[in-house]
């Protein structure tokens, strides 16, 4: 009995220690030559491998900063105060740079939109419905609420509400911009955080059509254009704003809208969930 | 030809995911999209082969002449454990974009109940060396085909028009038991 102890005891601490000193040798002649750089600025990096930079993943991107051959700020998600450790790091100047956000450039949902007479029974993804048969809605610019957006996005920053539409958490969304490419009809673009008045809305129909199709495109009628002179322009029957013309962004009068595709986006009620 | 039967009966009549519901948590977690399916089984088909080797000979030369057949399933932890290791450095060492795309799937392989199964089944078979090369290789080609199969089959399921409260894991867990009821259908065609 006490034979089979020792016995046992003896084996399992030969293999324990046969497999330890197997590791350290092979730890030691396999070990991999990196810069210590390297992962000092991958675990200053987000880690969610979003590939906003371009590149694919965070590790990768830090072995291209390290290289000199891209710019700590080229990852648009990292916070500013990372970046600049990066920086630091590194021995170089940061420029610092305004946050992006992703802006959702339509406001026709289930209830705004006109539906068609037909019903979509195909696949629930925007790219099918986009290919297929233009989803449910008759505009042909506006969303089509099928959450592509919510999928692609890595950040969890964009949610569907009631209404079928699409809306961007700020505090969540970086900008990286993955949203921006999974949207096959171009809903969704990057604008800095504080740009706060927005065209809501992609529609290019003739002023009659557009009206038709949803409670509140933007039919290109010009009031905006006429009242903010030279910071509207009307084109394609869509009015676009030239943010740097506005001297005040607070007192912009979105009232004068009479659609409501102009809007001020941190008014009330607007992002809301329901 | 009895290699060849043991090698098809781990691979598909005993397949180890779908008729002894082993490894179960990579086959549900990395089982989204075919290529890291793909690389998945690979990994562990590796891991298995050479598992499947060197418990073999740690049982066969350590444990059965000094009588310690008790100790079998804390010395497979610890082969399989140095394994996996000493795998990860080679992989680190051969091939850094591999190494990335294994990521956190290669450290996995050795909680996975798979391999620890393996290593458990060989000795209680009482296989010879060549015969536990092939029921590893088997064993792991099997998971191979099985996830891949999940992960073809979930890629498709991502465009249907799945109930809401059935998406994401309810429908995968029904989808991986008709799977194994369709395996059912080699169940006794070789018996080894």
């Amino acid at each position: 009995m006490e034979s089979q102890l020792v016995l046992s005891i003896l084996t399992m601490g030969g293999l324990g220690l046969f497999f330890s000193i197997f590791l350290a040798i092979a730890n030691e002649k396999l070990r991999v030559e990196e810069n210590p750089l390297i992962s000092k600025i991958n675990e200053l990096l987000p880690g969610a491998n979003c590939g906003g930079c371009g590149f694919a993943g965070c590790y990768d991107f830090a072995t291209k900063v390290v290289e000199g051959k891209v710019k700590p700020t080229k990852c648009p998600v990292n916070d500013p105060e990372n970046t600049n450790e990066i920086g630091k790091l590194l021995g170089i100047e940061v420029e610092t740079t305004t946050k992006m956000v992703a802006r959702v450039l339509c406001k026709g949902g289930n209830a705004e939109a006109v539906k068609k007479d037909t019903e979509y029974l195909g696949p629930r993804t925007c790219l099918a419905m986009h290919y297929l048969s233009g989803g449910e809605k008759l505009c042909f610019y506006g969303c089509l609420g099928g959450g592509d957006c919510v999928l692609a996005c890595p950040f969890g920053g964009i949610v569907m509400n009631n209404n079928g539409l699409p809306v961007v958490i700020e505090e969540l969304c970086t900008g990286c911009g993955m949203c921006v490419q999974a949207c096959p009809r171009n809903v969704i673009e990057l604008y800095p955080v504080d740009v706060d008045v927005l065209v809501l809305c992609k529609n290019l129909d003739d002023p009659k059509t557009s009206s038709q199709v949803c409670k509140v495109a933007c039919n290109g009628c010009g009031v905006c254009a006429r009242k903010l002179d030279g910071a509207v322009t009307i084109l394609d029957n869509l009015a676009r704003i030239n943010i740097e013309k506005i001297k005040n962004l607070e007192t912009v009068p979105v009232e004068i809208c009479k659609t409501g595709a102009l809007t001020k986006i941190k008014a009330k009620g607007n992002g809301s969930l329901n | 030809m009895t290699l060849i039967l043991i090698f098809l009966s781990a691979a598909i009549i005993n397949n180890f995911v779908l008729s002894y519901f082993l490894g179960i948590c990579p086959f549900i977690g990395v089982s989204n999209k075919i290529s890291s399916a793909f690389s998945m089984g690979i990994a562990v088909t590796f891991v298995m082969t050479i598992t499947a080797i060197v418990s073999w000979l740690v049982n066969n030369y350590l444990l059965i002449p000094y009588h310690l057949d008790f100790l079998q399933t804390v010395s497979f932890i610890l082969v399989i454990a140095s394994l996996v290791q000493f795998v990860e450095m080679v992989i680190k060492k051969v091939s850094q974009p591999l190494y990335r795309a294994l990521g956190i799937y290669l450290p996995l392989i050795t909680t996975n109940c798979a391999i620890m199964g393996l290593a458990l089944f060989i000795a209680m078979k009482n296989y010879d060396f060549l015969e536990s090369i092939f029921y590893g290789l088997g064993a792991g080609i099997g998971f191979t085909i099985a996830i891949v199969l999940m992960a073809g089959i979930r890629e498709e399921l991502d465009l249907a028009d799945v109930p809401k409260a059935m998406r994401g894991v309810p429908i995968t867990l029904i989808t991986a038991g008709l799977l194994a009821l369709a395996f059912m259908g080699f169940a006794g065609m070789i018996t080894i």
